[in-house]
């Protein structure tokens, strides 16, 4: 077993945050928000729905941290200017 | 008082009572533990070690089991050393904590007095075991009241070792071993501290001042990582136990055969295998038919988790037909589970199939005689001269 390359110098979950290796809970999301800049009114609205509290203000228009956001597309409904579309994920492997 | 002298002292004792004086002897930082039966002897006789002042950790009896191991778990993350003893319903619910002490490779060792498998049924039998065995800890059986006393001792070295760190679980026949009392060698103190040293930290514990994160969320890849590790470091355990048992003997002056027991085996045509108290009786019906003339010997496996494999499919190379007596049953296999075992670590084993025969008895405090010994012994000679045989027999039944 010596010649494989393991990702964890742990046998099993153990350190702290910083030693950890950690996961990104966005990693199992089927469609991912895309905010069309230009139609967002900036009225916060999906900030208010989000509930993985991942969208973020940018300045002028919010955006969602994909790291975080699990695609369940409240934003995309709720938004009142229809700025935000929910786009498929593709996996390359 | 039995800490004092540097030598051991003969005493007569339960296997429940060897289990705690183990207990004792190892000086565990917590020991957690509730009443049941046929285990609870265990915790009375702790109880009067902690009044005359031989336990220095702290002894807990929460509200039940799920909560024993969930203190047991937080204590050993902390660092500590951790005892429990248990049966049947009671190891049932503490079920959901144990994956996690496995899970989180937490060197916790408990004894279990092997009970039947329903509330109704208080009595022998190994169903409660048989029915954890994929949890994720070790699992070690024992024969006798002294290799309860001996296992117990060595479970800590086995689970703190640096390569391996699983908890394990030391069972035995409750009833037979629970309450039965035999001569017991028990250690001095200094005899103990000499081959248990304190528990050695290798891996991050959790303190006030460094907080961390246990157990988080896990993506598939690194969770069958740390499952592949797990599995690794149980396989390392089979050949540890041969040098904590070469090490043992050096102290304590008693040997022990590592992963499986083998009585009468050299020339032996059949093999009876067996688990547990019932060994003794198997011995008695192979020493009256080596004397009628019948080549049969028999195998003991020690180590039940991690299941060893390779070295039982080599000892049953080249032999006429197996017999395995099973205290217990597999739902669905219609058999025991100790046949379903040895069925599957035959299959790597090259060459001829031999017929192989289960025979289940003891369930629910019932005895495997002598006549039951003698019945197996009987059925395994004749199927290995090329007679038909039943896969499964149920002992005094019908």
């Amino acid at each position: 077993m010596a010649n494989i390359k393991y990702k964890s110098k742990y046998e099993s979950p153990w350190a702290s945050p910083e030693k950890l290796y950690t996961i990104n809970t966005g990693d199992w999301r089927y469609q991912r928000p895309v905010t069309k800049k230009t139609k967002c009114g900036h009225c916060a609205t999906c900030y208010i729905f989000c509930p993985a509290d991942c969208i973020t203000d940018k300045g002028g228009y919010y955006e969602a941290d994909l790291a975080t956001c699990k695609g369940c597309g409240i934003c995309a409904r709720e938004c009142p200017t229809k700025a935000i579309t929910m786009i498929r994920e593709v996996r390359e492997d | 008082m039995l800490t004092k002298g540097v030598t051991s002292q003969r005493k007569v004792l339960t296997g429940n009572a060897a289990a705690a004086n183990a207990a004792m002897l190892c000086q565990p930082d917590v020991i957690a533990a509730y009443p049941i039966t046929p285990s609870t002897e265990i915790l009375e006789v702790l109880y009067t070690f902690q009044a005359e002042g031989l336990i220095r950790g702290q002894m807990v009896e929460p509200e039940g089991e799920h909560s024993v191991m969930s203190i047991l778990i937080g204590a050993s993350i902390c660092g500590g050393r951790t005892f429990t003893g248990t049966s049947s319903q009671g190891l049932f619910f503490m079920y959901e904590p144990c994956i996690y002490a496995a899970a989180h490779r937490l060197p916790i060792v408990m004894v279990n007095a092997n009970r039947e498998a329903t509330p109704a049924a208080v009595s022998s039998s190994g169903q409660d075991i048989h029915m954890v065995k994929d949890n994720g800890w070790m699992q070690m059986h024992a024969e006798s009241c002294q290799e309860i006393l001996d296992m117990v001792i060595m479970a800590y070295r086995l689970a703190e070792d640096p390569a391996i760190l699983v908890p394990m679980a030391i069972a035995y026949d409750g009833y037979y071993l629970s309450y039965r009392s035999e001569a017991v060698d028990v250690p001095s103190q200094k005899q103990v501290n000499t081959f248990l040293p304190p528990r050695k930290i290798v891996n991050p514990i959790l303190t006030i001042d460094e907080p961390m994160t246990v157990q988080p969320g896990m993506t598939p890849m690194i969770f069958t990582e740390y499952r592949m590790k797990h599995m690794d470091a149980m396989q390392r355990a089979m050949t540890k136990l041969d040098d904590i048992e070469a090490e043992f003997e050096g102290i304590f002056g008693r040997s022990y055969p590592g992963v499986i027991e083998e009585y009468r085996c050299d020339d032996a045509d059949i093999i009876l295998l067996t688990l547990g108290s019932c060994a003794g009786t198997a011995k008695v019906m192979i020493d009256q038919k080596r004397d009628e003339g019948i080549k049969v010997g028999m195998l003991r496996v020690r180590m039940y988790r991690p299941f060893p494999k390779v070295q039982l499919a080599e000892k049953l190379r080249g032999r006429k037909a197996i017999g395995v007596i099973d205290r217990d049953v597999s739902f669905g296999w219609n058999s025991g589970h100790l046949f379903v075992e040895a069925k599957a670590a035959l299959n790597d084993m090259e060459g001829k199939r031999i017929p192989m025969l289960n025979f289940i008895g003891g369930l629910n405090g019932g005895d495997i005689t002598i006549k039951n010994m003698k019945r197996a012994v009987e059925d395994v000679h004749r199927a290995a001269q090329g007679h038909d045989y039943a896969h499964v027999t149920f002992f005094d039944v019908g």
